[in-house]
């Protein structure tokens, strides 16, 4: 038979202060790695939501990056006329020629300036990212020194608002508008006119990539095979959707150090944990053996501790997610290790990463919990009754 | 003093649990110290001895952007500066880029001056006069050169993608290096000049200088930035050691990052330890009673357990810095993400700041039980059950 789990909740509840303390270290760990987890959560959240299904992006072959492709505007004109592209509301193709570079803009969390992506455009290019809306001002007007910028570019770097001048190329150029989309990786862009871009960064032959749109699924995947392997145009082509999910890697770094970080911590917790359950056991010798005269089994006391055990780590676990809610939703920016430039995302608490937060903090409470509850199990009952 | 044997006593009564919590501290703390010793290292010590005498100069606007090779001669002139080399990034793809640890820099450098800027750079005086006297040549890491098993007089092809041609270069000579990174493959400036002959893409991506002295530094880059303010292509000069901490930012706000972890840990070791005395001062009300009959006043019985408390912290202290500097050389030996952890290790301020966190928090978390057992009277003292 085994011994009710409320015994249980009243021993965590008489000794509060050691149930709380414990809990509470169990919930900073459970806490770092979901910390950590939150920031690739958020990065691969922005990342998949990122590109047209239907988007093909042609960059030169070989390079992975728009920013290190170099791509001619000839092969461009002998690209655009390949079957299978959309048409856009002038019947022509619906296919971007866009030069892509970095320059570098201070943010409030990094003073000293980070990467951030300037890409030149046609209007073709506006017309093929159909899910950018303008919310402040306009797009530039082609053949002036001007640009539009993401939402998030116009939120991270003071420099950028509506309004102001940003020094690049052979000169100033004025934010005439900002744009908003569902695509979070786009909100961290700066558009502007592709030939006065080109001009100022001597590039007008040799610009970067081409983003064309399919006119279905199938289309699309024969239009990638048809680029790839076209060894005329020496190009490669993939899904837009692939280029940004290829991105989520940016954010190994701070997943490996997360983790090392959180499973040293779970390391000292379980320790922790151990301590306090050992002490448990203790102070309940008398009950134990107790315990044991009315006939509960070795094995329901073991149970039993271990169930206290799991139910501390639980307690903990569920803290620890506390901890991490408010980080729901923080806005923080990584450098892109295909762009070379800074991305900002949502830090983001799924519940899929919860579960994994439950979970762990189980693991403490288990390992934590295994010695005390074995040694609660084996004591001799008579010795059990006697101690103080 | 007189009582440091009770308080060793008292640590020892229970042996167990003494022993779960200096061993949760030591995890916590050496942890705490990996993570201090990066702070430091990155953002608060100096420069490698080699490293604090160079500068880097880039384009204002981006890293991306290219400077006129010219620069070179007048970033010479400018007094301080004992040597200049042209740094040009070349990019391109080894073997297959989707394997990740097929990436490491390619850069372009001119030949000569590589040795001469790098002065932590060993390499055997053959292989590098080979090296300077071939165009189509490069040098390697010693931990690149172990990673691909590289040979001196072997030949390897970079694919371009920056730029429009290949590399085709024979490996001449294999460098080690004590205080920096050695994974990058420099590769002779005059390639490109060979490849990129009447081209307007001949270009310097940086030029990294060798100042006469360290205090130099911060002088040197204002006047380099003075001279090219007003022209076109404007620049930016830093410390190498500024620069390469720039590129951090790229893997995200590793500042707030190891702040909030460094603050997580130490709030754990708090409640570690508190947890601990308060369980281990409860055991011992009665005994408290009975050390007050025979007459030990409350100031003392309060500053035993406080005592107990800190041995137990410092010794879990001083574990756990062992257990960190051990981390930190693991931490060496691994791939240098930057030149900084090449050589991290425990700094003295970080080892004090340790085992004063260890301390005062070992104190701490034992001043309300200490307290509270300390000033029961000797009647209830006395009757106390658990």
């Amino acid at each position: 038979m085994a011994i009710p789990i409320t015994y249980n909740i009243r021993n965590l509840a008489v000794r509060k202060t050691t149930t709380v303390m414990t809990a509470l270290g169990i919930a900073l760990t459970v806490a770092v790695l979901l910390a950590a987890f939150s920031l690739v959560e958020g990065l691969k959240t922005a990342f998949e939501g990122s590109g047209h299904p239907l988007n093909v992006l042609v960059t030169r072959k070989g390079s992975d990056s728009e920013l290190s492709s170099n791509f001619q505007r000839s092969v461009f004109n002998d690209m655009k006329f390949k079957q299978g592209i959309a048409k856009d509301s002038k019947g022509d193709p619906l296919a971007s020629l866009e030069m892509v570079t970095v320059i570098t803009l201070a943010s409030e969390e990094f003073p000293e300036g980070t990467n951030v992506n300037v890409r030149g455009v046609t209007p073709t290019g506006i017309e093929i990212r159909d899910d950018s809306k303008i919310i402040e001002g306009r797009w530039f007007t082609p053949g002036r020194r001007e640009v539009t910028v993401g939402s998030s570019v116009a939120k991270r770097y003071p420099a950028a608002h509506l309004g102001g001048k940003l020094k690049f190329g052979r000169g100033e150029w004025d934010v005439v508008g900002v744009f908003d989309t569902p695509q979070m990786a786009r909100k961290s862009e700066i558009l502007t006119d592709l030939n006065q871009a080109a001009g100022d960064f001597e590039r007008t032959e040799v610009l970067s990539s081409a983003l064309i749109r399919a006119t279905d699924e199938v289309a699309r995947q024969a239009l990638v095979n048809d680029l790839s392997y076209d060894s005329k145009l020496n190009v490669q082509a993939k899904t837009e959707k692939e280029y940004y999910a290829m991105q989520t890697s940016s954010g190994d770094l701070v997943k490996y150090l997360g983790t090392f970080v959180a499973f040293i911590m779970a390391i000292g917790s379980c320790f922790a944990a151990m301590n306090t359950m050992y002490a448990a056991v203790a102070r309940r010798s008398k009950e134990i053996g107790t315990l044991r005269i009315l006939g509960f089994s070795r094995v329901a006391i073991m149970t039993s501790f271990l169930a206290e055990s799991l139910m501390l780590a639980t307690l903990g676990g569920i803290l620890g997610i506390m901890l991490v809610l408010p980080l729901n939703g923080i806005s923080t920016g990584i450098g892109s290790n295909v762009t070379f430039s800074e991305v900002a995302f949502q830090l983001r608490v799924s519940p899929e990463i919860m579960v994994r937060g439950l979970l762990f903090a189980l693991f403490m409470g288990a390992f934590g919990g295994l010695l005390p509850a074995f040694s609660a199990a084996r004591k001799q009952i008579l010795v059990a009754l006697r101690q103080i | 003093m007189r009582y440091l044997p009770l308080i060793v006593k008292n640590c020892l009564r229970n042996r167990r649990r003494s022993l779960l919590t200096i061993a949760s501290l030591a995890i916590s703390l050496c942890l705490l110290g990996v993570m201090m010793a990066l702070y430091y290292a990155l953002f608060l010590g100096a420069p490698a001895k080699s490293q604090a005498r160079r500068l880097v100069t880039r384009h204002k606007v981006s890293i991306v952007f290219q400077m006129p090779i010219y620069y070179r001669d007048q970033i010479r002139n400018v007094k301080g500066v004992e040597e200049v080399a042209i740094w040009q990034w070349y990019g391109g793809v080894y073997k297959d880029s989707r394997d990740q640890r097929n990436f490491f820099p390619r850069i372009g450098v001119e030949a000569d001056k590589l040795f001469k800027v790098y002065g932590e750079y060993s390499i055997p005086e053959d292989q590098k006069k080979a090296f300077i006297q071939d165009p189509a040549s490069c040098v390697v890491g010693k931990a690149l050169a172990d990673r691909f098993g590289f040979k001196v007089g072997d030949k390897i092809l970079i694919k371009g993608d920056i730029f429009p041609f290949d590399l085709d270069l024979t490996i001449r000579g294999i460098y080690t290096s004590s205080e920096t990174s050695d994974e990058t493959l420099w590769f002779n400036f005059k390639y490109l000049e060979n490849a990129l002959r009447n081209s307007s893409r001949l270009a310097a991506g940086t030029f990294t200088m060798l100042a006469n002295d360290p205090a130099e530094v911060p002088r040197i880059a204002r006047e380099i930035d003075a001279l090219f303010a007003n022209a076109p292509t404007p620049t930016h000069t830093e410390s190498e050691y500024a620069f390469g901490v720039s590129f951090l930012s790229f893997l995200g706000n590793i500042k707030v990052i190891l702040m909030s972890i460094c603050g997580a840990v130490t709030f754990t070791i708090l409640l570690i330890s508190a947890n601990t005395m308060a369980m281990s001062v409860r055991e011992r009300v009665r005994e408290v009673g009975v050390l007050k009959t025979l007459g030990f006043q409350q100031t003392t019985i309060l500053g035993m357990i406080l005592g107990e408390s800190a041995v137990i912290a410092l010794i879990g202290g001083a574990i756990g810095l062992a257990i960190a500097e051990l981390l930190c050389g693991v931490i060496r030996q691994g791939p240098a993400i930057v030149d900084q952890t090449k050589t991290l290790t425990l700094q003295p301020p970080v080892i004090a700041l340790l085992l004063g966190i260890a301390m005062v928090i070992g104190m701490a978390s034992a001043v309300v039980p200490a307290w509270n057992a300390a000033r029961t009277n000797i009647i209830d003292a006395l009757r106390f059950t658990d």
